[in-house]
């Protein structure tokens, strides 16, 4: 593999810029690539071979220039790129092709990046393993019988192979941050309202939000820097300034207070997952960082409140997809009928379990006892981290309880909800979150520290991340085989 | 700390006439074997969601944002948006611009 698949983005920027390199040969470079590693690891969905290649002319051309200027990026196909399918790997939306892009798409784009292709995901981002796409089975390129971890399987996939240098994911409830811990990378959950969400397909409104798959943190802080900031086509983003993330990276953690949860290392099962996250905080420590132990009494309910939660917002976003103005349609005498048949016929399994707990938890004789309650404990998972923040700057702990796991391991819906254990209570809260590479386990597959901050913390979080990631480059600087 | 699976003497919360309905208001046809599969599995799930009627909330009010920030207003005007054509041109069914549906009374 040529060396210029391995830089990250913002070093594939300079080459473009200083003229070592072209997008259109960079481009090239990577489409060849994915051919080649695809056939293995299944990350698209769907390539624009066409259509990446005039992109990147256009910007060799000078037609498009900006802090992106030449790389190839690769969008989760729930977030809409217009004129191409959107599909959100379910049956029922087929034949579904995007009128507009989202507002993310619209930036990047403008930026100068080169829109690669559209990923694979558990249908309508719903799941852990990208296992439950109806579409397509996208592997770990780590170890190809391993998942990728999902939902945003596919981008984190791509990034990981080198078929892109960048990927977009949807986080609900750690659909980035998962699979990036999972493929070793950086993944980043923006905080809530930060990144706007228009023309990304709505899970559960008040979880949901867009991010980027890195290979280097530098790299998610210019996407970030990019993709945020206030869209008047999406309610939730506060008229708040963008920093200038990447400029605002430093080099230590001086003056920083570091939250770690000891019960969650201490507790852990695998050791190997609990001792790389041990070192990476010793890493802290070694630059500057004071370690505090904190207390979150009750993000053990974190599970449990984001199942009643995210499946009543879902059971209410997807109630859309009735057969009328696009995707699937079953013929029927009347509208009733159309309705239940083309819905029990284009969900797959995953995804009309949550519509029937949402529905559940909605309904009249139980909203109290679930909906009801759950927004209260949420509320109560939210002042334990308004505590914390008294005393620290950042929370470290791990990101998943375990490495990639084989396909088909995982076979009951509960099991597969419990890997989102570490990264669910930041979700709740609002808070900006990330993974961090921090190492590998005995069969070489990737460990991730789930690194999280204050809402708005968006600098702060991906400037301590920067520099732990300079002292554990060593450790973790690989590339998977299969790329 | 770490998650737990509930256990298994968990009271069955949900038979199959529940799984019926709730399919029903949620306008989804289901087979008898899915209508089987999600009785068992939904009671599993609320089995483990019930761990939250353990909680004090007394007195606690329900987090709908997670963020609070102020209400962003905005004029109420009529701006540029999709074109009709642009917008049926995904119905499977349309006439002029038009989404067409079976009837919906008898």
């Amino acid at each position: 593999m040529d060396d210029l698949l391995n830089i990250d983005a913002t070093e594939a920027v300079r080459r473009i810029r200083e003229k070592d390199t072209t997008a259109e040969a960079l481009t090239a470079m990577v489409l060849e690539h994915a051919q080649r590693t695809e056939p293995k690891v299944g990350a698209f969905l769907r390539l624009d071979v066409e259509g990446a290649l005039a992109q990147a002319k256009a910007v060799d051309a000078g037609k498009a220039s900006g802090p992106l200027a030449g790389v190839p990026i690769a969008i989760k196909d729930n977030i809409h790129v217009k004129g191409q399918l959107t599909t959100c790997a379910s049956h029922i939306l087929e034949g579904f092709h995007a009128p507009h892009d989202a507002t993310v798409v619209e930036r990047l784009r403008a930026a100068g990046a080169i829109i690669v292709g559209k990923t694979n995901l558990d249908e309508f981002a719903m799941g852990s393993s990208c296992e439950n796409s109806a579409l397509q089975q996208t592997h770990n390129p780590w170890d190809v019988r391993c998942v990728p971890g999902g939902s945003s399987g596919g981008s984190a996939a791509t990034v990981a192979a080198r078929s892109s240098f960048i990927s977009l994911g949807s986080d609900t409830g750690g659909s980035i941050r998962l699979p990036a811990s999972f493929c070793g990378l950086v993944g980043y959950k923006p905080s809530y309202g930060r990144v706007s969400r228009y023309g990304l397909v709505a899970f559960a409104s008040s979880l949901d939000q867009i991010g980027p798959f890195t290979r280097s943190v530098r790299d998610a802080a210019l996407a970030l820097k990019v993709m945020a900031g206030r869209d008047p086509l999406d309610s939730t983003t506060p008229e708040r300034e963008v920093p200038d993330y990447p400029a605002l990276l430093k080099g230590d953690l001086r003056g920083k207070r570091v939250g770690v949860v000891r019960e969650y290392l201490d507790e852990m099962p695998n050791r190997e997952v609990a001792d790389a996250v041990g070192v990476a905080i010793e890493g802290m420590k070694s630059l500057g960082a004071e370690i505090v132990d904190v207390k979150l009494p009750h993000a053990e309910f974190g599970i449990a409140v984001y199942y009643v939660v995210a499946s009543a917002e879902a059971s209410s976003n997807l109630s859309r997809f009735d057969g009328v103005r696009y995707g699937l349609r079953e013929k029927a005498d009347n509208l009733f009928d159309m309705y239940q048949h083309s819905r029990g016929r284009g969900f797959g399994p995953e995804v009309k379990r949550r519509i029937m707990l949402g529905t559940y938890a909605l309904s009249a004789g139980h909203y109290d006892e679930y909906y009801g309650r759950a927004g209260k404990v949420r509320t109560l998972i939210k002042r334990d981290f308004d505590e914390a923040w008294k005393s620290c700057d950042l929370i470290a702990g791990p990101c998943a309880p375990f490495t990639a796991f084989k396909s088909g391991e995982k076979s009951d819906p509960l099991s597969m909800y419990l890997c989102d254990v570490f990264t669910i209570p930041a979700s709740l809260a609002g808070q900006c979150a990330l993974s961090l590479p921090v190492g590998f386990d005995a069969a070489g597959l990737p460990i991730g520290m789930h690194l999280q901050a204050a809402p708005y913390a968006d600098a702060g979080l991906l400037s301590a991340a920067h520099a732990l990631e300079q002292v554990l480059k060593p450790k973790v600087d690989r590339v998977p085989a299969i790329a | 700390m770490l998650p737990r699976l509930p256990l298994p003497d968990t009271k069955v919360f949900m038979d199959e006439q529940t799984v019926q309905h709730v399919a029903k208001l949620a306008r989804l046809q289901l087979d008898a074997a899915e209508v089987a599969r999600f009785a068992g599995e939904m009671s599993a799930i609320t089995g483990y969601i019930d761990q939250l009627s353990k909680v004090n909330v007394e007195g606690v009010e329900a987090t709908v944002h997670p963020v609070c920030d102020r209400n962003l207003w905005r004029e109420d005007r009529a701006q540029n948006s999709l074109k009709r054509e642009e917008a049926t041109a995904n119905a499977p069914d349309s006439e002029q611009n038009f989404f067409r549906v079976p009837p919906a009374i008898e």
